[in-house]
């Protein structure tokens, strides 16, 4: 989807002002947000491409002014009433009691060891997203290639600051979950992986690109098509 | 969903409306917020990536399967997981300076650096790096890079997770392996700031 969370090269934002210091988390709400995700993910309420989408399909305005883990938040809540886990009215309604009572406790609950045992494995373990697929690879190394121009709906990894743009393919990553397949309930639908690099010119322009700059981008095979083979190809 | 921004109060209230449903459904515990959060506040951070640059200025032999195989390279010192599952070193030089990015939403090396910076997370690092590196290094982050040197910056796009081997500043030529970890900080490892002892 066309959506503001896609902000490579959107002027007007504003100063980073990058703090000194500043906590891993600034707020109490952060640390159970942040735990909300592997705790749904373990639940299967999403994968790592669907909890991503959740976060797109939030308020423009707000997804640009809020705390970075409200977007998370707002993902867990997305999927937790889509797939009817989450009755939204009593989510509303424990909402303003904890507003009125803001120390008020939450439930009481035995400790679940699995729980504990699933965040010890799975920190050091992580979730791969490789998957081997039985499609050629159509690029390789040093192919001159065009990222395709298209905007899709749902989820998907075609950032606009690079669609149309000419690139040279850098390395072959391996195969992967789909994200335009995997992020809109289509299954994982393996594909190749390539990181492609843009002059900074070819994506701003002579006169407006800083000199001696490049961005790279990781593209899965369908992202792009063939400008010209590497050179020496057919040699 | 909500129509504008929360204020802090609302958030969390939010939050913890959320975290108690959750409870009853037996999905979370507060145990488990508080052994995640030990984790990342104390266990996994910049200091584990520091290490392995260091190991990587002091060992040739590292240094290249690490720039051959980040991920495998870690675990021979152990570190490895969630965000890092396919690692990518990128090796600064005098022609070439790497910077990272995700402009379509946060990801970042966290078995290396750990939980991201909130800036990093945030719009406009998000937009401008892209855009503007050399000026976004220098105006908001201090960082001069001579306009001679390439600036490199990778969107990370896919799962791949990639960061920074930054150049070993002259003079540590007597430093031991532990003494050149203190001096790699989580900036340089980013792209967006230079070793301690660097100019």
């Amino acid at each position: 989807m066309n959506g503001v969370f896609d902000v490579g090269g959107t002027d007007g934002l504003g100063p980073i002002d990058p703090p000194e210091n500043e906590p891993v988390f600034r707020a109490e709400w952060e640390k159970a947000a942040f735990a909300m995700f592997p705790a749904c993910f373990r639940a299967g309420y999403f994968g790592l491409d669907s909890f991503r989408h959740g976060i797109e399909q939030m308020r423009p305005s707000v997804y640009l002014e809020s705390p970075y883990y409200e977007h998370w938040l707002h993902s867990v809540e997305h999927h937790g009433i889509a797939n009817g886990e989450i009755d939204p009215e009593e989510l509303d309604r424990r909402t303003q009691f904890y507003l009125e009572n803001p120390d008020a406790p939450l439930p009481e609950h035995e400790p679940n060891p699995e729980l504990i045992e699933f965040v010890n494995a799975v920190v050091p373990a992580g979730a791969p997203a490789q998957r081997p697929t039985d499609k050629p690879a159509r690029f390789k190394v040093g192919d001159i290639v065009r990222m395709v121009n298209v905007s899709p709906f749902g989820h998907s990894r075609m950032a606009r600051y690079i669609r149309g743009k000419v690139a040279t393919v850098v390395a072959y990553r391996g195969s992967f979950i789909f994200p335009d397949s995997a992020g809109n309930g289509r299954g994982e639908d393996p594909q190749h992986v390539y990181t492609i690099q843009f002059d900074g010119a070819e994506l701003w322009g002579e006169e407006y690109a800083e000199p001696n700059t490049s961005t790279t981008f990781d593209v899965w095979d369908p992202y792009i098509e063939l400008v010209r083979e590497a050179e020496g190809a057919h040699a | 969903m909500s129509s504008k921004a929360r204020s802090s109060q609302e958030t969390a209230a939010r939050v913890k409306a959320l975290e108690s449903m959750l409870i009853e459904k037996g999905l979370m515990t507060t145990e488990m917020v508080d052994r995640l959060v030990e984790i990342y506040e104390t266990e996994v951070g910049p200091q584990l990536g520091a290490k392995v640059v260091a190991k990587a200025w002091t060992d040739p032999d590292f240094k290249a399967r690490l720039l051959k195989d980040a991920t495998e390279a870690c675990k021979e010192v152990g570190i490895s997981g969630l965000q890092g599952e396919d690692m990518v070193v990128l090796e600064d030089t005098d022609d070439v300076h790497h910077a990272i990015v995700c402009t379509l939403c946060s990801c970042y090396p966290w078995p290396v650096l750990g939980l991201p910076p909130n800036w990093y997370k945030e719009p406009q690092y998000r937009s401008r790096i892209v855009r503007e590196p050399r000026k976004v290094l220098a105006e908001e982050f201090g960082y001069q890079i001579p306009e001679e040197k390439e600036i490199r910056i990778w969107d990370s796009s896919s799962e791949m997770r990639y960061w920074v081997l930054p150049q070993r500043p002259a003079g540590t030529e007597g430093l031991t392996e532990d003494q050149l970890a203190e001096l790699v900080t989580r900036d340089s490892m980013i792209g967006v700031g230079p070793v301690k002892g660097a100019s």
